[in-house]
């Protein structure tokens, strides 16, 4: 995974609550075994109505989404957070993630970003009001700025995934570190679990 | 990040406590994962990035594969229409092959959908970690296993090191005292506790169910609370192993024999939560209290009893709920105040892995025993796998399904999430056992309710809303 830093940019406005994941890849495109071309996929059903929010021209070549509360809910399908990327979304902002987006995200390096619901308010409020307003989210700093709308606000990580995201760690090699632990582990597990041979 | 290692512990805290291989301040946890459960919608691309690291397996032996969100319920023994599922049902096969791990796919004696055939192959044990690339992996939990879904990174991370970095999870109690009433179900029971806490309600927790009506349920029932814990939001479900769950569990093919299974039960019987453990969050419902529910929006919180009427968005607290509530409506073609039971339905889905066992084709089949279902209507039975579908065919169930008017399906996830060809058509109204009713879920433009398979097989017969007490007024 690359590392995340800083992304700057502007953002579309994707005023729903509770968006689920069969709404950003609805499950007709979950059969394809590769993991690269979702992009054309993200909100395929939404993006049938004209009025649709990225349909709207204003918004084409944003790289944030700014999203209303609980995004992510629902399937596991870690296709939504490809084809979020894919589309050329580098964050996604919300009041609350569902806890499998959240960490599929992670793992992608799609920075999601959690703010409290005044601040995604005003954030929504915002880039409603002007596609071009810039925004600028800092890892390390955990704060999302909007100078032209007066918007600064902090956000939280941990700060082990702070870490991994700033330097890009790869997680199974992350894991691997501890392969002597996970032998010692097997070796005590009780003979009667069950093995599917 | 043993937060909880000495003193009273919950069933999670000690099921966690027991799988961490590696704990470090200020890092997240390295679990092992006692079974890994993999599916061809979700590994492909993990499969892929092994190779491409040069990577093994590290367990086949703990990992087992289906083919369940593809396989269409109609005509198996010919080739797939639809080519790219077909390819994908091709990759599991040959990826299973290359690296040692067992597969049953399409037509296989044990093949289902993958929350069916854990448990009914015992190796859904408690006490166990269990992941999957899928967000109903909660279902598990019904046995006191910490199961929780994973997505694609993670089934690779899982496949390369049968272990995964996890943050401890907050614990939450809900706790459903005292007796159903007649004719309501495990599915009410887990729909009123989504309305309750609301779709995010549980996020960053694991729920134990608790309480006099959840230790009455059977494990069939059990596993339907569990299953839709996740639309709740939760990390995962669980309840606490009793004699129903070993009564279950025993003389199945991979459950412990012999002096192990005296052992293995005298383990289980430590996992219960002990008195005085505190929950970071609790919930409490009256069961006496429960009714049948049926969703009326586009997200399982959206829920009323069958008694109810659509609701007014303009009548809920929340901006952004009366926003959601009043486009739901729209998409579902609903007009609020309607009664419920006047609702009109297109199709009956009867399936999925929170109501497609064998308990719930019986409580179906008992409803529509010597009825029709109405002039018009589509029904569709699927069995969660094809061991649930011999049994029913031994006892007769499917006779009384096909004199009944419903289709009597092969096995697999069908209408549930329409990646197969049964699908809804745009507009239609279906009544389903399934645990989604996002928009576009049984397929573009359809409109789902979420039922239990009682209310399911009477509003079959009536075509509109009804249980079964309905029929015969
Ligand atoms: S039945 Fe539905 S919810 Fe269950 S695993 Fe299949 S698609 Fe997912």
């Amino acid at each position: 995974m690359k590392p995340v830093t800083v992304i700057t940019g502007r953002a579309v406005p994707l005023d729903r609550s509770d968006v689920d994941t069969d709404q950003i890849i609805p499950s007709d495109w979950l059969k394809r075994v590769e993991r690269t071309g979702f992009g054309a996929g993200l909100f395929a059903e939404w993006r049938d109505d004209r009025d649709f929010i990225l349909n709207n021209q204003d918004f084409v070549g944003a790289n944030i989404l700014v999203a209303g509360h609980n995004f992510g809910t629902g399937s596991s399908r870690e296709h939504a957070v490809w084809a979020l990327l894919d589309y050329g979304f580098e964050a996604v902002v919300s009041s609350q993630f569902a806890d499998i987006f959240h960490n599929n995200s992670i793992l992608q390096g799609l920075l999601p970003v959690t703010v409290s619901q005044q601040v995604d308010r005003a954030l929504l409020d915002a880039v409603q009001a002007d596609p071009t307003l810039e925004l600028t989210i800092d890892v390390a700093r955990g704060t999302i700025e909007a100078p032209a709308a007066g918007i600064t606000a902090t956000f939280s990580l941990d700060e082990f995934t702070r870490e991994r995201l700033l330097n890009g760690w790869d997680e199974i090699g992350l894991s691997l570190r501890h392969e002597a632990d996970i032998d010692k582990f097997e070796a005590r597990r009780p003979d009667w679990l069950p093995t599917t041979v | 990040m043993s937060r909880s290692s000495s003193g009273p512990r919950t069933l999670a805290d000690k099921v966690w406590d027991a799988h961490v291989v590696h704990a470090t301040e200020g890092e997240p946890d390295l679990l092992f994962i006692d079974l890994h459960l993999v599916h061809e919608v979700t590994s492909p691309q993990a499969f892929d990035a092994i190779r491409l690291a040069g990577r093994s397996v590290r367990r086949p032996d703990l990992t087992l594969a289906t083919a369940d969100h593809n396989v269409p319920t109609i005509d198996i023994n010919k080739p797939l229409v639809d080519r790219v599922s077909a390819k994908q049902l091709e990759v599991l096969s040959s990826n299973c092959a290359e690296f040692g791990i067992i597969c049953y796919p399409m037509g296989h004696d044990n093949q289902g959908i993958v929350h069916i055939i854990g448990p009914e192959q015992g190796l859904t044990q408690p006490g166990m970690t269990i992941v999957c690339g899928d967000s109903h992996t909660s279902t598990h939990g019904a046995f006191g296993a910490l199961a929780f879904g994973i997505g694609t990174s993670e089934v690779e991370h899982v496949l390369a090191t049968q272990t995964l970095p996890e943050q401890r999870p907050e614990t939450m109690a809900v706790n459903i005292e005292g007796e159903l009433p007649p004719g309501v179900t495990a599915k009410d029971i887990v729909l009123a506790v989504i309305g309750k806490i609301g779709t995010g309600g549980g996020m960053g927790h694991v729920i134990e169910f608790r309480g006099a009506a959840i230790r009455a349920l059977s494990m069939e029932g059990r596993m339907t609370v569990c299953n839709m814990s996740i639309e709740g939001g939760a990390r995962a479900g669980m309840v606490a192993p009793d004699q129903t769950t070993f009564d279950y569990l025993e003389r199945r093919p991979h459950a412990p024999k012999g002096a192990d299974w005296g052992d293995a039960v005298e383990y289980w019987r430590s996992l219960p939560t002990d008195e005085g453990a505190t929950f970071d969050k609790e919930v409490h419902l009256d069961a006496t209290t429960l009714m049948p529910y049926v969703t009326w929006g586009t997200n399982p919180a959206q829920v009323v009893p069958i008694d109810g009427a659509v609701p007014d968005p303009s009548s809920l607290a929340g901006a952004e709920d009366r926003d959601a509530a009043a486009r739901a409506l729209d998409y579902m073609g609903l007009t609020s105040g309607t009664p419920i039971r006047e609702i009109v339905v297109d199709t009956v889905f009867l399936g999925s892995c929170t109501n497609s066992r064998i308990e719930d084709l019986r409580a179906a089949a008992a409803v529509l025993d010597g009825r029709r279902i109405r002039f018009g209507l589509r029904a569709i039975a699927v069995p969660g796998s094809r061991r649930v579908k011999d049994q029913a065919e031994a006892e007769g169930l499917d006779k009384i399904f096909t004199t009944s008017g419903f289709e009597w399906r092969e096995p697999g996830c069908s209408m549930c999430l329409a990646m197969n060809p049964d699908k809804l058509a745009p507009g239609e109204r279906c009544a389903s056992t399934s645990n989604r009713n996002f928009e576009g879920r049984q397929g573009r433009g359809g409109r789902t309710h979420l039922v239990s398979p009682a209310v399911a097989a009477a509003t079959a017969v009536a075509g509109h809303f009804a249980t079964p007490e309905d029929l015969d007024r």
